[in-house]
């Protein structure tokens, strides 16, 4: 049997799972943002990256076999995009009736009756568009969190409403959210994965067979490929989706780290310290990295490692988290938009306004006070976006300075805006051979640096230099 | 100075019944007509002091216990009523918040009010600015100081001495003579830096013990006790000879039975780190502070703290045949005088007699004239010495500034780190 080995990070943010084979390749992801409870945030990551792992285990099969063409791999991702959308449905009808009960609790009479309708209408109203983005492969950049996914869609449409009652109608959200979001909900893989490869079908069989001119498809490409073959293809891989569902992935070990780790209820020689972790994800997806860059929820880390990706120094930002990613998720509150549309709004800027605050509360009465004096949104996003930059690169000269090669992890390295600002000033103070790594996966380094450390063993057979 | 918990050793009744009388003779000392002289430890005169037969106080330890005692919160939140901002020192706010409360002593007894403040240390800047505070508090008080030039150059000259000898004789002793009454005398001087002298070599060879392994006690945690007699104005008298032979004996006891270093919770069964410590050691929280090392195993085989009251490692001694002289390379000598690459050479000297598998510094967010320059002189000796090293944060006495969790994550990491460079280097062995 094949071995895999799980490490788990739960974060100041999100948590994270990362499942490895023995070659140190990753085969599964989860990740949540569920935080009340680290025990069951763990269970919830480590549940996706095992849900994940039959997919990518999948894909890697079909890869083996020349009878399949390339479009079954697309195929496959489209069946696991249709599986997400139904364990998310599952939880948005968990909700709809969290919803219903905690209105009949907080509010009686006419009022109740009028809240328990509008609860009925939204959740109405958002199911088909939900659907429609995962099936359409939509969610792109936005964030595929349960709670951003429903309360943007809940507040846009409580918008809509009568005024009297948005503050009843946002209590009740906000009431009902985090239970549900809390609560560990296991699916049978092998039901579910039908389940999707027959909405597939629906898709598929609705679809025209030409593409209307005005309409604009994401998929037209693989549409074309597909079209009239759905039903073939998914008759050929239902054998192997089978299999998959049923092969046992065996962790064989696994390794905790990130701040909840104390928590988690592994063995103490099952428990790493993330700045470790860390540095030995960063090492193995990048091996000559010298210095590690991790700007997290809370925490940024500058790390030195060597040859074999074990930690020389590290510094820490204390006492203060500006320039962590709560400091983006702050500004982007204030600013009414999504986390993830701040990088790409900042990457419009003309020019970079100068942000004097080093604290995240007095930045946010900062930025109102800019935008009062005509500064235009983009312009003091960038300027942000250079100021955590600049804390990331005091931090960097305190640890020891940045050598060849410097890899940059962590959930703001997926931040576009943060990445240039931080590769101009890398460049400017550590010259220009400088080569700056950065991984589609640097949000799950945490994760794999503890799996890998969960296949050796903790202490045996360290990486080769 | 020591913990009734921590362990009763011969050496620890000794060092207690000798604060208990200091504190004693000060309580009393309005009524016996003794003088009192507030004093710093870094390059302090115990030894003139006594030689005029008056009694020391010592503001940095007061506020240290207070620290300890857990009621330095307090007293800096009265402190900065008072119009002290939150970035002073800590131990000047804590020392001026005890003064505001009517200046009660760590043993419940109240301290007499100064008839001299005596300044025999400058390095520090915030020195001269706590005593000029003092003066205010304390007016008509006598004041003395002496400069004490720093060791820009990496040693002292003969001019710098000749500097501070003159002090002494021009300014500081005619100002001890007026305020004590009595005439210097220069024999009972050297009587007393003979023992002094006995003193140093006693601790010296002490600290010198954490060669062994494991190492027969913890030269950080434990070794703030041990270097209490010799700093708070005993140094110099024929009782804190006894403390030190007692205390040498002692060690050398555990040394010839392979013991570890006592802590609070019992002795340290297994020696897993050994480290060189730069830093004060949070006093707020010294316990809980001190748990995060010997849960894990890590003792500590030298810090530079235990030498802020005189740096011994060089060989340097009072000298009875040259009393001023001595005084005057005593106070050149302390730890804070010395410039970044002495400090440097000493830790690195401490690293490798000792063999230290780790180098970790506490910084101190309230004192520059300790911090500046810490995490240059790491750098230094990370790349000299390979050696892995760490930084954490904490403060002597606001206990606001001390994040339990904050420390021990970094420590986790720390000692996480020290393992692995452990597995590799045995690993290397094997390959070799």
């Amino acid at each position: 049997m094949k071995k895999y080995y799980l490490g788990v990070d739960l974060g100041s943010t999100t948590s994270k799972a990362v499942i490895i084979n023995e070659q140190d390749e990753i085969i599964g992801r989860g990740i949540t943002n569920t935080r009340a409870n680290y025990e069951v945030a763990a269970e919830i990551a480590r549940l996706e990256s095992i849900y994940n792992a039959r997919f990518s285990l999948l894909k890697r099969k079909i890869e083996q076999e020349k009878d399949f063409e390339s479009l079954y791999k697309k195929y496959i991702e489209y069946i696991e995009d249709a599986f997400q959308y139904l364990q998310f449905k599952t939880r948005l009808d968990m909700l709809h009736v969290q919803l219903q009960k905690t209105a009949k609790q907080a509010f009686a009479g006419e009022i109740q009756k009028k809240i328990t309708d509008y609860i009925d209408t939204i959740v109405k109203n958002i199911s088909p568009l939900i659907r429609q983005e995962f099936l359409d492969g939509d969610l792109g950049a936005k964030s595929q969190f349960f709670r951003d996914i429903v309360s943007e869609k809940y507040h846009e449409e409580v918008a809509e409403f009568d005024k009297d009652y948005f503050e009843p109608l946002m209590v009740t959200f906000d009431k009902s959210i985090t239970p549900v979001e809390n609560e560990l909900v296991k699916h049978n893989f092998k039901e579910l994965v039908h389940q999707a490869m027959g909405l597939l079908n629906e898709k598929y069989a609705d679809m025209p067979d030409s593409t209307p001119g005005n309409k604009s498809f994401h998929f037209d490409a693989e549409l074309n490929l597909l079209k009239g073959n759905y039903k073939k293809v998914s008759e050929s891989l239902r054998e192997h989706i089978d299999q998959i569902a049923e092969l046992d992935i065996h962790i064989s070990n696994m390794t905790g780290t990130g701040y909840g780790r104390a928590l988690l209820p592994f063995p103490e020689d099952c428990i790493k310290s993330e700045i470790l972790c860390h540095a030995f994800g960063a090492h193995a997806l990048f091996p000559n990295t010298r210095t590690v860059l991790d700007i997290g929820g809370q925490d940024t880390k500058a790390i030195q490692v060597d040859k074999y990706g074990l930690v020389t120094s590290f510094h820490m930002n204390d006492r203060c988290a500006a320039g962590c990613g709560r400091y983006l998720g702050y500004i982007a509150d204030e600013l009414s938009i999504s986390l993830n549309e701040l990088g790409p709004l900042a990457l419009e800027a003309q020019k970079e306004v100068n942000i004097c605050s080093t604290c995240t509360v007095f930045a946010g009465a900062e930025l109102r006070e800019l935008l009062n004096l005509g500064e235009k949104r983009e312009d003091i996003l960038a300027g942000l976006h250079k100021a955590i930059v600049m804390r990331a690169l005091s931090l960097l000269a305190r640890s020891g300075g940045v050598h060849n090669e410097f890899t940059f992890t962590g959930g703001v390295a997926r931040n576009q805006a943060a990445l240039k600002y931080l590769t101009e000033m890398i460049r400017q103070n550590y010259g220009n051979d400088l080569t700056i790594n950065m991984h589609p996966d640097s949000i799950f380094m945490g994760s794999l640096g503890a799996a890998m450390f969960a296949r050796r063993n903790i202490e045996v057979d360290l990486p080769q230099a | 100075m020591p913990d009734k918990q921590v362990a009763k050793e011969q050496s620890m009744i000794l060092q207690k019944n000798m604060l208990a009388r200091l504190f004693k003779e000060l309580s009393t000392a309005k009524g016996t007509g003794k003088k009192v002289v507030y004093t710093f430890v870094p390059g302090n005169l115990s030894e003139l002091i006594l030689a005029f037969d008056m009694l020391p106080v010592y503001p940095e330890i007061n506020a240290l216990q207070s620290g300890m005692r857990k009621k330095s919160r307090d007293f800096i939140r009265d402190a900065e009523k008072a119009g002290h901002s939150e970035d002073v020192c800590t131990y000047v706010k804590c020392d001026i918040g005890m003064m505001l409360n009517g200046n009660i002593g760590p043993t419940g007894e109240k301290l007499p009010d100064p008839d001299l403040l005596l300044l025999s240390y400058t390095g520090c800047f915030t020195f001269m600015k706590w005593f000029e505070n003092l003066e205010r508090l304390y007016p008509g008080v006598q004041v003395a100081m002496l400069h004490t030039p720093y060791q820009e150059g990496g040693k002292i000259t003969p001019e710098m001495v000749q500097y501070m000898v003159k002090q002494l004789k021009e300014e500081v002793i005619p100002k001890m003579e007026k305020v004590s009454g009595k005439k210097f005398d220069q024999t009972k001087l050297a009587e007393i830096l003979e023992n002094s002298r006995k003193s140093q070599d006693l601790i010296t060879q002490i600290f010198d013990s954490t060669k062994n392994k494991p190492s027969p006690i913890d030269a950080y945690f434990a070794g703030v006790y041990y270097i209490g007699p010799i700093n708070v104005g005993f140094r110099g008298t024929v009782e804190a000879v006894e403390y030190y032979q007692e205390l040498y004996n002692e060690v050398q006891n555990r040394v010839e039975k392979g013991l570890g270093p006592v802590t609070p919770e019992g002795e340290i069964e297994e020696e897993r780190f050994r480290l060189v410590v730069e830093g004060p050691p949070n006093w707020t929280h010294f316990r809980e502070f001190w748990s995060l090392f010997y849960n894990m195993g890590a003792v500590i085989v030298a810090s530079s703290y235990t030498k802020v009251g005189g740096v011994y490692d060089w060989g340097f001694r009072h000298n009875p045949q040259k009393p001023l002289e001595s005084l005057a390379e005593y106070c050149m000598n302390c730890y804070t005088n010395l410039n970044l690459t002495q400090r440097i050479d000493l830790l690195e000297k401490c690293i490798k007699d000792y063999q230290a598998d780790g180098f970790l510094i506490n910084s101190i967010k309230s004192c520059n004239s300790f911090s500046a320059g810490q995490l240059f002189m790491m750098r230094i000796l990370e790349d000299k010495l390979g050696i892995p090293v760490g930084f954490i944060e904490s403060d002597l006495v606001d206990p606001r500034y001390f994040s339990y969790s904050n420390i021990k994550n970094r420590l986790d990491s720390f000692f996480q780190m020290l393992d692995q460079r452990k597995i590799i280097q045995k690993q290397q062995e094997i390959a070799t």
